[in-house]
This record gives structure tokens, C-alpha cells and sequence, in this order.
């Protein structure tokens, strides 16, 4: 068995040159997902590419145009941003919900998103909030909406040699606010059996003008939902509004049956998630 | 040879130890700098047991590759006694019998430190969060917590 290569690269090229060098090289950014599947014996990279000394993947910047979360930011950090927390209070929710204090000082965004589980917290809150991903890779950048980057569970659109740099996220507007929820059996330390995330924008009068809706657990990738923010948008998000949007999102829902939950009670669930968060986006717009 | 060199700082000291790039800080510590107070439990990030201190965050050490420490700064559990003189929560560990084997001690103690550093004034659904993420198998949870609750007092008391 060949040692397993460490290497540090302090730039996004000099990461991307290691990484087209060695298709079989493993980027490391928390580990919180990479070394316990390495652990059980499901990964063996050749080596281990550790992105943390890359200034650029750990750096947070808010102006006004918006967010940039480097994508090796560990979890605890974002939870930490005074700012990040009163723009993204739905974003922080399903951060602060990864794993324990320990796996939020390791545990970064870009690593959530990458590992791609479809029950991954953080997808949801990305999704609604109109995140981009900065891919590097040997032929330059590009960006994707984040909706697209996974493609199936543990799947994503990254070729070899690329590199998830950061994630953006546009400055919610006036009159808006995110939510997320998900639902788990205890009150810590497990994996959602569905959660659900949402942002909208409500006029002065209460009208909702601009609505997203994103669900996760529920299907092989956490799922933008049109329809459900169609049944907000033009309404008061009055009780069958908000009845309409839970609908929109339990019919747009492709579970399975598993441990943790069954397809119909995950559709049902994934449903009252979608109200509830509807809710709270609500309140939080009323009470700023 | 594929053997890496790090130097490092724990608990105050420069050290330097060589490891293999797959290995991880929690067996560096223990295996080759001779820390044997870092517990291993789970070895997968569950249970808490191998908390250490690095660059000011609480991180599972079996989840941090040990090359990873190099320029880093790094504490453990035999980095929070005061030479001979035990740490308020040492203490109040001992006073409250919140512990039994002691497997997961260093882990609470660790943890326990990380979040008096941040927030001295702790409420006990705030200590409770905070430590959801370390096991104990044997004592339960209450000592514990009434522990760090007691040595948080003491640690704001002494400072007044």
C-alpha cells in the first residue's frame, strides 16, 4: 500500500495543478465527511489536498453587493458573522444545525455542498438565497447556481481537476428574510428526514413579490421549488397561500423509504416544513 | 521517504514530530508525541472524546490530518492545568463527581474550556447546545453540565 501524498497548496492554481496531476488526489477542506468515509474504507485518495492555507477559500467578504463564503470557511465562522446572521438569518439556522461544535469548528459550506447528501442542511438555505458557485479548474472560472451543482447523492457537476473556490450570494433586498427547517427525530446531532428553505420579499403593503422555495431530503438533490413560490408570489401569504405553497412542495417531493422516514410521511412533512418556514421568512420581514 | 515533518505549538511548546499524510492529530498526539490525554471514542467525529483547542477552535482531532498542524496552535487536556494547580473546571469536574471512567473527561474539559473562552456567562440550555456533540456513556449528562456551570460562577467570581 503507497503512502497517501499531504499536500498544502497556498494558491486556488497551485491547488488545480495538483489536483489535474492526480486524478485520484482528494480535496480536504473540514474532513468531516472525507476522512470518516476514508475511515470506513469507501474513499482511498492517493493524497490528500488540504485547501485551509488558501487565503482565497477562507476568507468571508460583504459589501454591497452581496456575500462571498470562501468555501473552506469552516461552519462556526459563519455562525460567528454578526452581519451574516442579520441578512441570512435562514442561511446561519441551517449551518448552525451541521453536526456538533466540534464538526462546526471543522465542517465548512463548500465541503457541505460538495460531499452532496440530499439531506445536507446547508443546500436548502444556498438554494433560496440565489448562491453561484466559483468552480476553478486548469482552463479558468466559472459560476453555476447552486441549484445546479449537485447531480445525484455523493454526485456533483465538478469535473476532474476543478475546484468549488467560493460561494456568492447577492445582498437580500429590502423587506426580505430566509428561513430554514428540518425536521429530526431528537433535538441534535442527526440527519434531516426533511427540512425546507425559503426566502421571500414582501412589499410595503404585504404583498409578496419575490419568493424562493427549496427542499431538501426529500429527493436525490435538495429541489428548487417554482410552484411553491408561485402560490406566494401576488398574494397577502395569507393561510391558503401558504396551504397552496406546502402543497406545491410536497408534490414536487421524490422521497424514498429509509430508516428515517417514509415516502409518505417525508411528502407530508416536507410540507408542513415549507408552511412553517413560510411563516417565520414572514414574521422576520414584519419584525425588521 | 513519504514521512512529513511538522512543527508546531502545543500547550505553550514548540514541538515537532514526522507523521505519514494520512494520519490523523489524534494519533499524532498521542502516538508520537507521547499526549496520551486525548481519548479516542469514536474515531468518526460522534462522540467527542479526542476535543482539542487548535487556533483558538474546537476541533475533533481524529478529523484533522496531522500535517494539517503545522504553524498552528494547539491545546489539549494536558494544556489547561495551570502547572500543578488544577483549572477551575478540573475542579469542579472532581467537586460535582461528573465523571466515572474518564474516557470522555478530556473531551468535556476541552470543550468545556473552548466555551467558557468565548462565553463565560453561559446559560444552561447554552452549555447543554455546546456540549451535545461529547458522549458520556456512563455518568450522565447532569454533573456534567452542573460542572462547567459551577466553574463558570467560580471563573467570573474570581475575576471580579
Amino acid at each position: 500500500m503507497s503512502a497517501i501524498r499531504y499536500e498544502a497548496p497556498q494558491s486556488v492554481a497551485q491547488a488545480v495543478g495538483l489536483m489535474a496531476a492526480d486524478p485520484g488526489a482528494s480535496i480536504i477542506a473540514g474532513g468531516t465527511d472525507l476522512l470518516v468515509q476514508f475511515r470506513g474504507g469507501v474513499k482511498r485518495p492517493s493524497a490528500f489536498i488540504d485547501v485551509k492555507r488558501i487565503p482565497e477559500l477562507t476568507s468571508i467578504t460583504l459589501d454591497a453587493s452581496g456575500l462571498r463564503l470562501g468555501a473552506a470557511t469552516p461552519a462556526a465562522e459563519i455562525c460567528e458573522h454578526a452581519e451574516i446572521r442579520r441578512l441570512w438569518p435562514g442561511l446561519v439556522e441551517a449551518v448552525h444545525l451541521i453536526g456538533s461544535t466540534q464538526i462546526q469548528g471543522r465542517g465548512t459550506v463548500g465541503g457541505n455542498l460538495c460531499n452532496a447528501s440530499p439531506a445536507a442542511d446547508t443546500t436548502c438555505a444556498l438554494i433560496v438565497s440565489r448562491a453561484h458557485c466559483v468552480i476553478a479548474g486548469t482552463r479558468g472560472e466559472r459560476t453555476v447556481a447552486v441549484e445546479d451543482f449537485c447531480t445525484g447523492p455523493g454526485k456533483t457537476l465538478l469535473q476532474p481537476g476543478e475546484l468549488l473556490v467560493a460561494l456568492r450570494l447577492p445582498r437580500p433586498g429590502p423587506r426580505t428574510a430566509d428561513a430554514y427547517l428540518r425536521l429530526i427525530p431528537r433535538t441534535e446531532m442527526d440527519i434531516a428526514v426533511a427540512g425546507a428553505g425559503v426566502s421571500l420579499t414582501l412589499d410595503a403593503r404585504g404583498t409578496c413579490t419575490d419568493a424562493r422555495v427549496a427542499i431538501g431530503a426529500v429527493s436525490p438533490t435538495a429541489l428548487l421549488v417554482p410552484a411553491a413560490a408561485e402560490a406566494l408570489i401576488g398574494t397577502s401569504v395569507d393561510r391558503a397561500a401558504v396551504a397552496r405553497a406546502a402543497e406545491a412542495a410536497s408534490a414536487a417531493a421524490r422521497p424514498i423509504d429509509d430508516k428515517r422516514g417514509t415516502i409518505a410521511y417525508r411528502r407530508k412533512v416536507v410540507g408542513v416544513l415549507t408552511s412553517r418556514a413560510v411563516t417565520i421568512a414572514v414574521d422576520r420581514v414584519k419584525g425588521r | 521517504m513519504d514521512t512529513i515533518r511538522v512543527q508546531t505549538t502545543i500547550n505553550g511548546e514548540a514541538v515537532e514530530f514526522l507523521c505519514e499524510g494520512h494520519e490523523t492529530l489524534l494519533t499524532a498526539l498521542r502516538d508520537r508525541v507521547g499526549l496520551t490525554g486525548t481519548k479516542e471514542g469514536c474515531a468518526t467525529g460522534d462522540c467527542g472524546a479526542c476535543s482539542v483547542i487548535m487556533s483558538e477552535r474546537l476541533v475533533p482531532s481524529c478529523l484533522v490530518l496531522a500535517p494539517e498542524a503545522e504553524g498552528r496552535t494547539i491545546t489539549t487536556i494536558e494544556g489547561i492545568a495551570n502547572g500543578s494547580g488544577l483549572h477551575p473546571l478540573q475542579q469542579a469536574f472532581l467537586t460535582h463527581s461528573a465523571l466515572q471512567c474518564g474516557v470522555c473527561t478530556p473531551g468535556f474539559i476541552v470543550a468545556g474550556k473552548a466555551l467558557l473562552d468565548a462565553n463565560p456567562n453561559p446559560t444552561e440550555t447554552e452549555v447543554r447546545y455546546w456540549l451535545a456533540g461529547n458522549l458520556c456513556r456512563c455518568t450522565g449528562y447532569d454533573k456534567i453540565i452542573r460542572a462547567v456551570l459551577d466553574a463558570a460562577d467560580h471563573m467570573r467570581r474570581s475575576q471580579a
